[in-house]
């Protein structure tokens, strides 16, 4: 079910103001990728990228290729609609529909897609919010507003309502920095079970969340205020926390710069 | 030595003097006091003079007396205060004299017959008679008005907040804002002339296509106010979703803000209800009961108030006629507003924890 990304000399636009240029990478099925790097410096940008909600900023425009396996995303006749359901995302703040009960958030993917059974409704919800280990929490009031949850409870319910659609990928936005440490905990946990299942993309400014939850990680940088965020490397986790080869990651990393 | 002793022993810098809790109720009867007297003394006639000059007497004896007690500062925020309720009475006044004027002359005759009946074989001038005509062509101009002004509006809001870029948004949002503009006999010269055009006689419809003109750019507007208020998370947490763009308009924004366009389409309607001028053009008014809007004058209510004035050489059965008639008006837009409420209250987008 996963699938794996493939990015070559990915560049992208705001109107006439390139905000990253000439990026590539690959990233596997199966694992967590996590980008790290200065703000500003285009990992929010290169994440929307990989599922073309970039263009839906007035202005967005992107060139190059993501293949995800080895079908080019921007290729002719490539429906984005279609590219956003093999290719989830995941909000920096949480983002519950505010007139949608708990379980109609997690069911809004199928049924505003249209494209599902009602026998099956109740259990791709309860599938879902379990995935999410929020299940628990809110089994006895699927039937009130999703607004009415805390914080963290709100992020994994847009969690839930992301995996409900079964994409291949999964991309997290800073998906922890509304957060506390305990709802931020729950969401490590999650990403650790739900990398079983899916190919995860995340965005942190934590670096030792990156340490912890990822298996390779993507350091992005800014040549100067005003130029285009860059992929400096990436490389395994473990590499890029221990030794890497840029000396630049290792400043930003042990925290000389940024 | 510990702070409670301190603050025991020195006035804290913390607290000044400050007038008691009933001081802008004493300011403000004694001003309404010496206005009254003023005006007795000077033989002033009007009592609007007498208002002024109590309201001015306030704000001023507010200023002088908290200057004196509690400090330049604190006296410049209660004459700001003061002036706030001297304006919110200004406003009031008019607004509950006029309620009151309309509900006991309007109450005289208001009663089911009233309601029930028209003015088919009353003469004008004549007590008996009633608006049930009136109300009929009312409903109907103002009901199909709505039925074409309000999706055309909405439509168009959306267009202009959701999918509107360039050249085309940017002079259908010029179009919208010379259509506010638009006095009502104009619209309705539009329609007549295109009547003229077609030789045709004065018909409800004709009316409803003016009003629909004159409600399309304030259902525009109310609505683009609120779209833009639905935050862009919402809108890509559904794009996000793989679900299409006009299926997320229909199933996400709207319902987001179907309270405050539900408001505005209501508040649109009450303010065509009471346009007279183009009715007046186009549908020509007449006494006795006409069901159809597509054939034939009909009468509605505004219509009817003035021409219960107009026609009825200062007979007072008329005149009560068009005071009730005018409550019937009232009461009407007040339950849409009411309505409108209710809706907003009910449909607004669920908080709390
Ligand atoms: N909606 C937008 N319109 C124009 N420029 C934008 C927009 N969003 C981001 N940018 C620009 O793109 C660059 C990268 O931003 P972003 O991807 O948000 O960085 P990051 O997520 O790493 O903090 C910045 O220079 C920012 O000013
Ligand atoms: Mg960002």
């Amino acid at each position: 079910m996963a699938k794996r990304i493939d990015v070559s000399g990915l560049t992208a636009y705001y109107g006439s103001h390139k905000a990253i240029e000439d990026i590539s990478m690959t990233v596997e099925p199966r694992s967590v990728t996590a980008f790290i790097g200065p703000s500003g410096c285009g990992k929010s940008t290169f994440l929307r990228t990989l599922n073309r909600m970039h263009e839906v900023t007035p202005g967005g425009r992107v060139e190059g290729k993501v293949l995800l396996d080895d079908e080019d995303l921007y290729g002719a006749g490539i429906d984005p609609v279609s590219v956003r359901r093999e290719v989830g995302m995941v909000f920096q703040r949480p983002n519950p529909f505010p007139t949608m009960s708990i379980f109609d958030n997690v069911a809004a993917g199928l049924r505003l897609n249209g494209k599902y059974r009602k026998s099956e409704l109740n259990d791709v919800v309860e599938k879902s919010l379990k995935g999410a280990n929020l299940w628990n929490e809110v089994k006895d009031r699927l039937n009130k507003p999703g607004s009415g949850l805390s914080g963290g409870q709100q992020q994994r319910l847009c969690i839930a309502r992301a995996i409900a659609v079964e994409p291949k990928v999964l991309l997290m936005d800073e998906p922890c920095s509304a957060l506390d440490p305990i709802s931020t905990l729950a969401i490590e946990d999650l990403i650790g079970e739900l990398k079983e299942r899916f190919t995860i993309v995340i965005v942190t400014h934590n670096m030792q969340q990156a340490a912890r939850v990822s298996d390779r990680t993507a350091f992005f940088n800014l040549a100067a205020v005003g130029q285009p965020g860059r992929l400096i490397e990436i490389d395994d986790t473990e590499r890029i926390f221990s030794n890497p080869s840029v000396q630049a990651t290792e400043d930003y990393i042990s925290g000389r710069f940024g | 030595m510990s702070t409670a002793a301190v603050t025991d022993k020195r006035p804290s810098s913390l607290r000044g003097a400050s007038l008691p809790k009933w001081s802008p109720w004493a300011i403000a009867a004694g001003s309404v006091v010496v206005a009254v007297a003023i005006g007795l003394i000077g033989g002033l006639s009007s009592k609007i003079q007498w208002g002024l000059i109590a309201a001015i007497l306030f704000v001023l004896g507010t200023y002088g007396i908290a200057a004196r007690v509690e400090g330049r500062r604190q006296a410049k925020d209660r004459v700001a205060t003061s002036l706030v309720w001297v304006a919110f009475l200004l406003a009031v006044i008019p607004l509950v004299s006029l309620v009151w004027t309309t509900v006991s002359r309007g109450v005289k005759v208001l009663d089911v017959y009233f309601l029930t009946h028209s003015m088919g074989v009353v003469a004008d001038s004549e007590p008996g008679g009633g608006i049930y005509h009136a109300i009929i062509g009312s409903l109907e101009q103002v009901g199909l008005a709505t039925v074409i002004g309000a999706p055309v509006g909405i439509l168009t809001a959306i267009y202009l907040v959701e999918y509107g870029r360039g050249k085309l948004a940017k002079s259908v949002t010029f179009f919208v804002d010379v259509m506010t503009g638009i006095p009502s006999i104009v619209a309705g010269l539009f329609i007549l002339s295109l009547m003229l055009i077609f030789e045709m006689q004065p018909f409800g419809f004709a009316g409803s296509l003016a009003l629909a003109i004159l409600m399309m750019p304030v259902v525009v507007r109310s609505t683009e106010e609120m779209l833009k208020l639905v935050p862009n998370e919402l809108r890509e947490a559904s794009l996000a979703l793989g679900v299409p763009k006009w299926r997320t308009i229909l199933k996400v924004v709207l319902p987001t803000s179907i309270g405050g366009i539900t408001t505005g389409v209501m508040l649109a309607i009450a303010r065509i209800a009471g346009e007279t001028a183009p009715v007046l053009l186009l549908v020509f008014g007449n006494p006795f009961i006409n069901n159809n809007p597509f054939e034939g004058a009909q009468a509605s209510l505004p219509l009817y108030i003035y021409q219960q004035y107009a026609q009825s050489a200062g007979a007072n059965a008329a005149y009560d006629r068009a005071w009730a008639a005018s409550l019937t008006l009232i009461a009407f837009v007040m339950i849409l507003n009411l309505v409108a409420r209710g809706i907003a209250r009910w449909k607004a987008p669920k908080t709390g924890r």
